[in-house]
Formats: structure tokens, C-alpha cells, sequence
């Protein structure tokens, strides 16, 4: 369903606000498939890089090229935020709103909400108003209204940054049942753990450049960059 | 105080005994008002929602103007409309002065403004939290108008219902381009006007009383209607 | 109205061919403010409606506003009293004619101690410069009315200038009524028409004061608009009113209009 994959290169993209380089120039590609994690100190550029991705950052410099049209690159992604934005609506209206833009018949919606609602644990809830339900309910709706058009990727911003541990292991759990379905997932974290249990490959960035692209085996047992080594230490790094 | 008694008993009584003429200028008081209140709407809720999401070169002054716009005295809106539809005005042809069409024309004038800014005010706040999303998920311009329209659709009847007040309470322009023609054009805060013209304050305040209990009944019947209140907070 | 006859052609008091009732179109009045709060339009427009079939409607302004009115074409005819206003209106070709109907006559009015003690004038120039001596406060309507071009007429006969009046004579812009309103929170001097006085419902501590002078009297004429000049004009209705106001019907009723026992109008119009 899912198929065919598709993969992207950044061909050295500048992003530039207020005359401020805040990302690149970064030559990088992605394949197809794998779950991704960007990691670096604050103010890296990790956000910067999710959402030039996502094609929501106006790029300064460079290209970004997908291996499919450009049309059907925007449907074919969905983006979840660190903090959850929740329509003013119910549980089950703010599922069924992604499919509905994209004009899918009703009944299908029915049973796609239905069954999402089951696998983010809301099945209760389908009726309740979603910016009433509790921090971790929010974001896992938030992931199953990203994940249920059934993106070929799903970029998350620090989706756990605000979650106890119980919402955290629920939604990477969610997380993995999309990546074994065929979904390509690039997140950015803070949790060290956390990208430890997810990643198959590690981006890693500081002020703007990428310093480090590689397996995550690799990068966690030996990073190439000393600043990378700091960063997995712990030390503060500028 | 003994006049204002005096004025509570005279709105039960016109009340009770379905004064014809009371019934009469109650319903054209509606008719005018409501009217006025579904066209300003239709003009002010889609262009309050588009201001606040479009970013274009004069935005800042356009703001700006609708602000200032909202303070129109009815007074001179009333006083250009007059002059305007009367005979030896540009739209004199068309017969419309001292008529409830007339009427409506001032207030969609008068009350279009306030509901366009309260709109915008309003739809700047939803559009900044709904912004990252609605972007994301690639919707049209067709398609963020419309979930910011209906899920800020509590916002936006307050909106309105602050322009229903207005125009339903106004009495300046209206009586201006109406004239106060009995059977005609006479509405509630024109013939309280008259009323206390002719020094009868027990049958001004009544009608006023009247004017009061009807614009609570139409904004407990319009919040009943949508039942935003059951909805709560969200 | 007491007439309830289903047939209007019973009710009909002309003979002639265009006087008869029928479902005619709304006819636009501009009238003045003491018309309607004296009630007399009250008791005039059922009965023009039921004769004529005409639907008057009526426009309650200053004598100023009927003629920018009329002027406008906005109305059909107008019913003002200032003579001077209404012969500039026709000669400047605004109404084909003027036609006098009846008058009413001003009072004064003022605190009943009457500390002007204008009561015992003899004539109402008299009475104005006693109120002028005495700074007692005045209200004037100062609207450019039929009823405030009378009082500076009086003024200027009493050989006096409000324009050179102090902070006594209140100038407050408003129509009759409203006028009443102010003379009556102010304890204060104001002319009226009698109608609107005796109709008047907050009198306060004000009374009748001083009366009877013909130069009082004030004359009520009707003025179609001229269709030459205003070809939308309903000057068929504007004609058969002319007709109506000045029959015999209109005199009954006219003479017999009463508030408190005491006439308020006088029919004076010629065949």
C-alpha cells in the first residue's frame, strides 16, 4: 500500500533568515525506507531541516529533490509537532479532517477513524474535544491523524519532549508498527535513549551544518566527529 | 424612579394585550435588523477570515481602516445614505428613501466594519494556532478559510451578535433614511425617540423595554440554536 | 374612527370623477412636528385613507426639512407653516402652488411663578421683552423650523437680537418636543404650538402662561411638489389630497379636533 517508496536528496540548501544562516549548506540523500533520527544541540537546525523536508521552509539556496512528482510529494508526507495541534473538534473529526481534504468517500473515513482511534488507544474518546484530552492523548492523536493517510513519510518533531514514560513508549511503539508497514519515519530528539531504541541511521547537526550521516549502530559505538563524541557525553558543546 | 415603574408596567401591558402596532415596529425592527445582520455577515465573516490569513501589501492599513470604520458615527452614515438615495442623489432613481431597503443599507453600513474587525481579531488568534497545521497538511486557501470559519464559528457568532445589537439598537441613521413613517418605516428606537418627543416616557421606556427583552431573546435563541454553550470550553 | 362602512364609495363625499377611493399608491407627507404631536394626523390620515383610499405617509420634520425635501422630490407635498419658505418654494418652481388650510396658534410657556411676569402682558412682544429683561432662561428649538422662524419673528417685532442674548436663551436644536423636554428640566420660558403643549405628557412645573395675540397665530398651508420639476411624483394623489383638505369633511373634522375641550385647529380655507 504504502509503495512505491520514494527518496529525497538536498542538493547544498541554505535556509537564511534575517540575513542569518540558520541551515547548510547541507548535501544530503535519504533512501526510501528506515526510521531516522536528527540529532544535535539546540538551535542546530534540526527543526529547520524537518521542515525544508516537509517543504514548509522557504529554501535561501540549493534544491531539494524528491524521486517523485513534486505534486504528490506534499500528500504523500505528514508532520507531527512537538507540541500537538488540535482542531477545536472531537477526537473523531480531527481524524477524519486529513482524509477529508483529500475528498475520500465516507464510509471509508468511517472505518479508517474507527480503526486509528483503536490503535492510538482513543476509542473511547471518538466523541470527546480533543483539546480537552490530556498531553499524551493529544499527541497520539496527533500521530494518528499524521499516520492516517498513510504517508510514505512521517517527519516528528521532539514528539516525546513534553510525555511521561508511558505516552513516550506508546507512541514509539506506534512508531515502529509504521515503520514495519513501510513508512518512512525522520525524527529529531533529545532523548539519547530514545533515538538509541528507534534509529536505523543518525543525522547529526550543529549550528546549521551536517556533521555526521550514518548508521546508527556506527555513529552511537563510534562517532567520526569529536563534537558528535562530546554531544553522546553529555558535554555542552557550542 | 416612579416614571421608570411607570415604564415597566406600560411593557407588560403591550405585551399582554399584543398591542397591533407594538407588534407591528417589533417585527420590522427584526425584519430590518436581521436582515442588515445577514448581508453585513456575509460581507464581514469571509473578509475578516481572509484578512487575517492573507498577507498582502496594504494589510497593516486596510487593518488600520476597518478599525478606525468601526467607529462610523450612524449619525453621518445615515446623512450620506440620505444623500445618496434621495431624489436629487445619484441613486435617486431607484426609489429607496424612507423605505426599510434604505434601512438596511445603513445599518449593513454601520455594522459591517465591527463585525469584519471583531472577525479578524478573532481569526488572527485560531489562524496562529492552526497555521503549522493547515500548512502541513497542504490545504487550499478554499480549505483553511473554511475550518477556520467553522471552528471558530463561536467566535464569529459573537461577532455577529455584537453587530445584531448595534444595528437593532440604532437609531440616528435610521431615522435619517427611514423617516419614522408610521406603518412604513417605524421601528422600535425610532418610535421610542418620538415617544419621548412627545414627552410620554412611560410608553418610551416600555418600548425600550420591549427593545431590551427582545435582543435577549434573539441571542438566547441564536446560543440555543447552536448550542455553543453545551460545547463548553475548549 | 368611527365611520366602518365596508364600501368606501359610501364614505365618498365628492361627486366629482377623481376624488373617489381606490387602492392608490402611498403618497408622501412632509409634515411639520407640531401636525403629528398635536394628534391631529392621528385623526386625519384614517379618514383621508378611508374617503380617498390614499395611504398617506407621513414624514414628521422641521419646516426646514419638509422643503429640502420637497426640493429633493423625495415627498409628494408638504404641510409646513412659514409663509416666507413657502412662497420662495413655489416661486423658485419647487410646488406649483400654496394652498392655506387651517392655523393653530403659539402659546407661551414657562415656570408657573412666572418670574418674568409675562401673564400680565399685553401683547407677546410685550411678554418676550419682560423675559428678555428679566434673563429668565429661554429655549429656543433653534432648528430652522416653521415654529423657530416664528419665534425669531416675534423677537426682532419686540425690537430684540438673541443673537445677542447671554446664556438665558438656550438655543437646543431639536424639534418640539424634544424642546418641551429641556424648557420643562430647565424650568424654563419656551414657545409652542398649543397643540403640541396640550398634548405634551411632562409638563413638570411648567403652565400655560400667555396666549391671544393674533400675531400668534400661525398659518398652516399644503404644497405639492411640482411634477415638472420631479417627474417621479404621485401628483394625481398630491391633487386629490389638495381636495380632500380642503372639503367640508376636512373642516368637520378639523374644527371639532379637541384635546381637554379646547380647539386646536381652525379650518380657514377657500373654495
Amino acid at each position: 500500500m504504502v509503495s512505491p517508496a520514494i527518496s529525497v536528496c538536498l542538493d547544498s540548501v541554505v535556509v537564511k533568515r534575517r540575513g542569518k544562516t540558520v541551515l547548510g549548506p547541507v548535501d544530503l540523500c535519504l533512501q526510501a525506507d528506515g526510521f531516522t533520527i536528527v540529532l544535535g544541540p539546540n538551535g542546530a537546525g534540526k527543526t529547520t531541516l524537518l521542515k525544508v523536508l516537509h517543504g514548509v521552509e522557504r529554501v535561501s539556496r540549493g534544491s531539494v529533490q524528491w524521486s517523485i512528482p513534486n505534486a504528490q510529494v506534499r500528500e504523500a508526507q505528514a508532520y507531527v509537532f512537538q507540541s500537538p495541534i488540535m482542531l477545536r473538534r472531537s477526537v473523531r473529526q480531527n481524524l477524519a479532517y486529513p482524509l477529508q481534504l483529500i475528498g475520500i468517500d465516507k464510509a471509508e473515513i468511517a472505518s479508517r477513524v474507527v480503526d486509528w482511534a483503536q490503535k492510538t488507544g482513543l476509542q473511547d474518546a471518538l466523541d470527546f474535544p480533543a483539546p480537552r484530552l490530556s498531553g499524551g492523548e493529544k499527541q497520539k492523536l496527533a500521530l494518528g491523524r499524521a499516520l492516517i493517510r498513510m504517508p510514505k513519510v512521517l517527519f516528528l518533531d521532539e514528539p516525546c519532549a513534553n510525555l511521561d514514560g508511558r505516552s513516550t513508549r506508546e507512541i514509539e511503539e506506534l512508531l515502529y508498527d509504521a515503520t514495519k508497514a513501510g513508512t518512512r519515519i525522520i525524527m529529531t530528539t533529545h532523548d539519547l535513549g530514545q533515538a538509541r531504541r528507534l534509529a536505523d541511521s543518525v543525522l547529526f547537526l550543529m549550528n546549521g551544518a551536517l556533521h555526521e550521516h550514518g548508521a546508527a549502530s556506527k555513529f552511537f559505538a563510534a562517532p567520526s566527529t569529536s563534537e558528535a563524541q562530546a554531544f553522546l557525553n553529555g558535554d555542552i558543546i557550542e | 424612579m416612579n416614571e421608570i415603574w411607570a415604564g415597566v408596567q406600560e411593557a407588560f401591558r403591550l405585551i399582554f394585550i399584543l398591542d397591533a402596532d407594538l407588534i407591528e415596529i417589533t417585527l420590522r425592527s427584526l425584519e430590518v435588523s436581521l436582515t442588515a445582520l445577514v448581508i453585513a455577515s456575509a460581507l464581514a465573516l469571509p473578509f475578516g477570515t481572509w484578512l487575517a490569513i492573507r498577507r498582502f501589501r496594504y494589510r497593516r492599513f486596510t487593518i488600520a481602516v476597518l478599525n478606525a470604520l468601526m467607529g462610523l458615527p450612524p449619525v453621518v452614515v445615515g446623512l450620506v445614505v440620505y444623500l445618496l438615495l434621495s431624489r436629487s442623489g445619484p441613486f435617486g432613481v431607484m426609489g429607496l428613501l424612507f423605505t426599510p431597503t434604505a434601512m438596511i443599507i445603513a445599518q449593513v453600513i454601520i455594522i459591517t466594519p465591527l463585525i469584519a474587525s471583531i472577525t479578524h481579531q478573532a481569526m488572527r488568534e485560531l489562524w496562529s494556532e492552526y497555521h503549522d497545521l493547515l500548512i502541513s497538511l497542504n490545504t487550499t486557501k478554499r480549505q483553511r478559510v473554511v475550518a477556520l470559519i467553522w471552528d471558530g464559528r463561536r467566535t464569529l457568532m459573537t461577532a455577529a451578535l455584537a453587530g445584531f445589537g448595534r444595528a437593532i439598537g440604532e437609531v440616528g441613521a435610521i431615522m435619517i433614511v427611514g423617516g419614522n413613517i408610521d406603518h412604513a418605516t417605524r421601528v422600535l428606537t425610532t418610535a421610542i425617540a418620538l415617544e419621548t418627543g412627545k414627552g410620554d416616557f412611560a410608553l418610551a421606556l416600555g418600548l425600550g423595554f420591549v427593545l431590551i427583552t427582545l435582543t435577549l431573546v434573539v441571542n438566547l435563541a441564536i446560543h440555543a440554536l447552536s448550542r455553543t454553550e453545551q460545547e463548553g470550553t475548549w | 374612527m368611527e365611520i366602518s362602512s365596508n364600501d368606501p364609495h359610501v364614505a365618498c363625499p365628492y361627486d366629482d370623477h377623481h376624488s373617489c377611493p381606490g387602492p392608490g399608491p402611498a403618497l408622501r407627507l412632509a409634515a411639520t412636528t407640531s401636525f403629528n404631536n398635536s394628534g391631529l394626523s392621528d385623526v386625519l390620515l384614517p379618514a383621508i385613507k378611508m374617503d380617498t383610499g390614499i395611504d398617506v405617509q407621513l414624514l414628521v420634520v422641521g419646516t426646514g426639512q419638509a422643503i429640502r425635501l420637497g426640493q429633493a422630490g423625495d415627498v409628494d407635498a408638504i404641510l409646513v407653516h412659514s409663509k416666507t419658505a413657502e412662497e420662495a418654494f413655489v416661486s423658485d418652481g419647487f410646488g406649483t402652488h400654496r394652498r392655506e388650510i387651517m392655523y393653530n396658534d403659539f402659546v407661551l410657556i414657562g415656570p408657573v411663578q412666572d418670574p418674568a411676569m409675562i401673564k400680565t402682558s399685553a401683547t407677546a412682544a410685550q411678554a418676550l421683552q419682560r423675559i428678555a429683561t428679566a434673563e429668565a432662561t429661554f429655549v429656543s428649538r433653534g432648528d430652522d423650523s416653521g415654529t423657530h422662524k416664528k419665534e425669531l419673528a416675534l423677537w426682532s417685532e419686540a425690537a430684540l437680537e438673541p443673537e445677542q442674548f447671554g446664556a438665558w436663551y438656550k438655543g437646543v436644536g431639536s424639534g418640539m418636543g424634544a424642546s418641551l423636554n429641556s424648557a420643562s428640566g430647565l424650568d424654563a420660558y419656551i414657545m409652542a404650538d398649543r397643540a403640541s403643549w396640550l398634548n405634551f405628557g411632562n409638563k413638570g412645573g411648567l403652565g400655560l402662561l400667555f396666549s391671544g395675540d393674533p400675531k400668534l397665530f400661525n398659518q398652516y398651508a399644503y404644497l405639492p411638489v411640482n411634477p415638472a420639476k420631479h417627474g417621479h411624483v404621485n401628483a394625481e394623489a398630491a391633487v386629490r389630497l389638495e381636495h380632500w383638505l380642503t372639503s367640508r369633511r376636512a373642516k368637520d373634522i378639523i374644527n371639532k379636533y379637541t384635546i381637554n375641550g379646547q380647539a386646536l385647529f381652525i379650518f380657514n380655507s377657500q373654495p
